[in-house]
């Protein structure tokens, strides 16, 4: 117990840098997922062999090998004006935006066909019928492997404190430097990575809610 | 006569629309070109093309070691597939377990592995000396007993290294795969059981003969999928210094220095592709496993589904 | 309606592609590969020094040697990623720095010539381990003597004496001392004294933390840091590996002193290692081997220190 108290502070430090961490990639993957799924399901057959491409890359390559193809090879491409937090963000966003986007695909394919032609023969655009009809429908399909996308996205986020960024990876190395014992810090790492998913959990419910058909 | 469509959203094009089709194609095709142009030109300018940054790969001794890497992260992905595998089966059946107990234990076991970061728990089994006592122990033991041999097998098998990142990746994988298990175990009618019932199996011969083989059919996809997941994972020995793809790739780009500076993005670039291969390997198995068990009549998931 | 992937026509292509990629090194390796070390990598120094092994050597009172006789190879722990400095060359294997240069000759005046020698790369946290186990038979990787240390093992030397430094692009004139990195970004290896050191209030830098020196240098050249800070004989290896691009600034802000690491209870062997240290730097072996490893980041040459006999 005294474990927690005493570096307080370095808990605190830590898990405020893995929740900027998460919520700065889940709002990169979020654009980066349905923009490639656009690209995925758009009748442009380049855009969509170069985004099934840039996915199928992506969703195997391992994320360590990732994190050190930004941070190495950024900043030789001169970017170098990113610090190391925003190039944290890029990669685990752009890892999981590619996942997202495999899920957002496989909500669009489950909904019926005749929805869209449907609001084909109202007169709809392809973008409405987009963005009005089918999208909400496939939302409401892909939020359970979105939730699961997320809270993988928050466990990855422990890598980059290895990649000089501060959050609760780092917080356990530091405890264990300072001579802790392994297993109670390891206990309340957990017991961090736990509250973050539960919070993550409860906001996936809100919005389930809010998407759900009234009965 | 329809077209094929390539998804509900759009139909068939017509004159205007392919005209527009062309331009966006156009379009795309350039941006993409002038980005890729921009970057090629950037990394040739930071002398990434140059011979002297990839003429390491010329050396036999750069791809032994290479090839040891690709080994040593294959050896560790065996490990914990196989120990994943059997620990989602033992937490599968024990989440289905008719004792209140059982249930409850293995339900909060898995549910706490699935929330620990996969690097923590490597790193933590790392550091605990509880593991390090066990594997010493183990080492003194094979060397006493076998000699030579036990003396080989005790440098090489009882690394820690090692066996923190299988344990660590398979304990986080095995209670992943114990919910895949468990919802093709659920899926499988109720009528399979009553009829084995019937004929008089006892609850271990249903369990075994009747509903693990349906269960694990209908799932294998998922099954597969997460196997590649896994092989993702092993990448992590890097932080614990497991001389895995990763870890020797980065040795050596840090070790050998040209002139124009460290071969980080050339070793980078050969190991992210060897790891994209053996990964689309794993993908491409998954997909036709998909396929062939689409066929069977009785159960079919999305393989997409339970997959990160 | 379950989802077909639209990636169907692409059937064939991965899984071939698959197979290729991973087959292809192995042809590699029983193809075309050039055997030796890859010129240019780190560390060879242009034509290291030879010494002779003395004959006929006994330390009484020592168990380590008497076993390292007894054994016929003496066995050294040392850094593999200090170029310059305590190196392995990841493809041949070979050691090669000033550390190694150190052990050699100690090796050599103790009986054993460098072909005896058995080297042990020991991570910084198992090194007090290692020589209390006697696993090694003395340490000589970047070791700073300090009192604390000193309960639980034992030093012969100093045989360097480093300070942390700062390792800056050599174009940047702006740096030129511990009091120039206020808001400067500035690289170490997490945890280490260094890096505690230049976290310090006072220092005002950006301080940012690798796992390794290699990467921080990395981020030098390619501008997200301002500067490296560590040993200066870490350093000085670096900006040897490194050209002309970079520098070392040459103002060390503390005292380091090197010293070869051996167990508690061995002051025979700690005696004869002194000894050793002296007879080299007297006949002029320290300063060619400095010359030949880190000497070659330019600099004013070092004079040996004094030995601290205790």
């Amino acid at each position: 117990m005294h474990v927690l108290l005493d570096n307080a502070d370095l808990f605190l430090e830590g898990f405020a840098g893995s929740v900027r961490l998460t919520v700065a990639s889940t709002l990169l993957a979020l654009l980066l997922g349905v923009a490639l799924a656009a690209c995925r399901v758009s009748p442009v057959p380049l855009l969509r062999a170069l985004s099934a491409t840039a996915v199928r890359l992506l969703c195997s390559t391992p994320l360590t090998v990732l994190f050190f193809g930004v941070t190495l090879g950024l900043p030789v491409l001169g970017l170098t004006s990113l610090g190391y937090f925003s190039l944290a963000v890029l990669t685990l966003g752009a890892y999981s935006g590619a996942f997202l986007c495999e899920a957002l695909r496989s909500g669009v394919n489950t909904v019926d066909t005749s929805q869209a032609e449907a609001g084909r023969g109202l007169g709809l655009s392809p973008v409405q019928v987009a963005w009005l009809i089918v999208l909400p429908q496939a939302a409401r399909t892909a939020l359970s492997p979105a939730r699961s996308i997320i809270v993988t996205l928050a466990k990855n986020s422990a890598l980059a404190g290895g990649f000089s960024v501060p959050e609760l990876f780092g917080a356990e190395k530091a405890l264990l430097e300072r001579g802790y014992a392994v297993g109670v810090v390891f206990l309340w790492v957990t017991l961090a990575y736990l509250l973050l998913i539960a919070l993550i959990s409860g906001v996936f419910l809100v919005v389930e809610r809010r998407l759900a058909v009234p009965c | 006569m329809l077209s094929p469509r390539p998804s509900p959203l759009f139909e068939v094009p017509g004159q205007r629309a392919r005209r527009r089709h062309s331009l966006y194609t156009m379009l795309t095709a350039a941006a993409a070109l002038l980005v890729g142009v921009l970057v090629l030109v950037r990394l040739s300018g930071a002398g990434q093309f140059t011979a002297a940054l990839w003429e390491p790969f010329t050396y036999e001794g750069v791809q032994r070691r290479i090839l040891t890497g690709v080994v040593d992260t294959l050896t560790a992905f065996a490990l914990a597939a196989v120990l994943s595998l059997l620990l989602g089966l033992l937490l599968a059946g024990g989440t289905l377990a008719r004792h209140r107990p059982v249930r409850v234990t293995a339900t909060t076991v898995v549910a706490f592995l699935r929330a620990v970061p996969v690097l923590i728990l490597v790193f933590t089994l790392y550091n605990l000396t509880a593991l390090r006592l066990l594997l010493d122990r183990t080492g003194t033991t094979l060397s006493g007993h076998l000699g030579d041999a036990g003396t080989w097998a005790a440098v090489h098998v009882t690394d820690v290294t090692l066996w923190a990142l299988v344990l660590g990746v398979a304990l986080h994988n095995g209670a992943v795969q114990a919910d895949i298990l468990r919802s093709g175990i659920r899926a499988v009618p109720r009528g399979q059981v009553e009829a084995a019932h019937a004929l008089g199996m006892s609850r271990t011969q249903t369990a075994w003969s009747v509903v693990l083989p349906q269960a694990v059919r209908a799932m294998l996809p998922s099954i597969v999928a997460q196997l590649a997941v896994t092989l993702k994972d092993t990448s992590l020995g890097f932080i614990i210094m497991y001389e895995e793809l990763l870890y020797v790739g980065k040795l050596l780009a840090q070790n050998i220095a040209t002139p124009r500076g460290y071969p980080y993005l050339p070793v980078l670039f050969v190991v992210g592709l060897l790891y994209v291969a053996m990964c689309l390997a794993i993908s491409a198995l998954a997909r036709r496993l998909a396929r062939r068990s689409t066929r069977a009549p009785n159960v079919s998931r999305d393989p997409e589904e339970s997959r990160r | 309606m379950t989802a077909r992937p639209s990636s169907s026509g692409r059937r064939r292509p991965p899984a071939v592609a698959a197979a290729l990629a991973v087959v292809l090194p192995a042809v590699l390796v029983t193809a075309c590969g050039r055997a030796g070390p890859v010129t240019g990598s780190a560390g060879r120094p242009d034509s290291p020094p030879r010494y002779p092994a003395a004959r006929d050597v006994s330390v009484p009172g020592s168990s380590v040697h008497t076993r390292a006789v007894r054994r016929g190879t003496v066995r050294v722990g040392v850094k593999s990623d200090h170029p310059f400095l305590g190196f392995e060359d990841p493809v041949t294997g070979r050691r090669y720095g000033f550390d190694i240069e150190i052990a050699t000759m100690i090796a050599a005046d103790l009986g054993f010539p460098a072909d005896r020698i058995r080297w042990q790369t020991v991570p910084p946290q198992a090194r007090e381990t290692a020589l209390a186990q006697k696993d090694i038979d003395y340490y000589v990787a970047a070791y700073t003597i300090n009192d604390e240390r000193k309960k639980r093992v034992s030093f012969a030397g100093p045989y360097y004496v480093a300070g942390q430094d700062l390792l800056v692009r050599a174009q940047d004139t702006g740096i030129r001392g511990p009091g120039d990195v206020r808001g400067r970004r500035v690289c170490s290896v997490d945890g280490s004294t260094p890096y505690q050191r230049i976290s310090q209030a006072r220092y005002g830098a950006r301080v940012v933390g690798h796992d390794s020196y290699a990467h921080c240098v990395q981020d030098l050249i390619t501008g997200m840091v301002d500067a490296v800070t560590g040993d200066d004989a870490i350093l000085k290896g670096y900006a040897a590996q490194n050209g002309r691009r970079l520098r070392v600034v040459g103002r060390p802000f503390s005292r380091e002193p090197y010293g070869i690491g051996l167990a508690h209870d061995e002051a025979a062997l700690r005696g004869a290692v002194n000894d050793a240290l002296q007879h080299h730097m007297d006949n002029g072996d320290w300063l060619r081997a400095y010359r030949a490893t880190l000497g070659r980041a330019g600099g004013p040459l070092p004079r040996p220190p004094l030995l601290r006999r205790y």
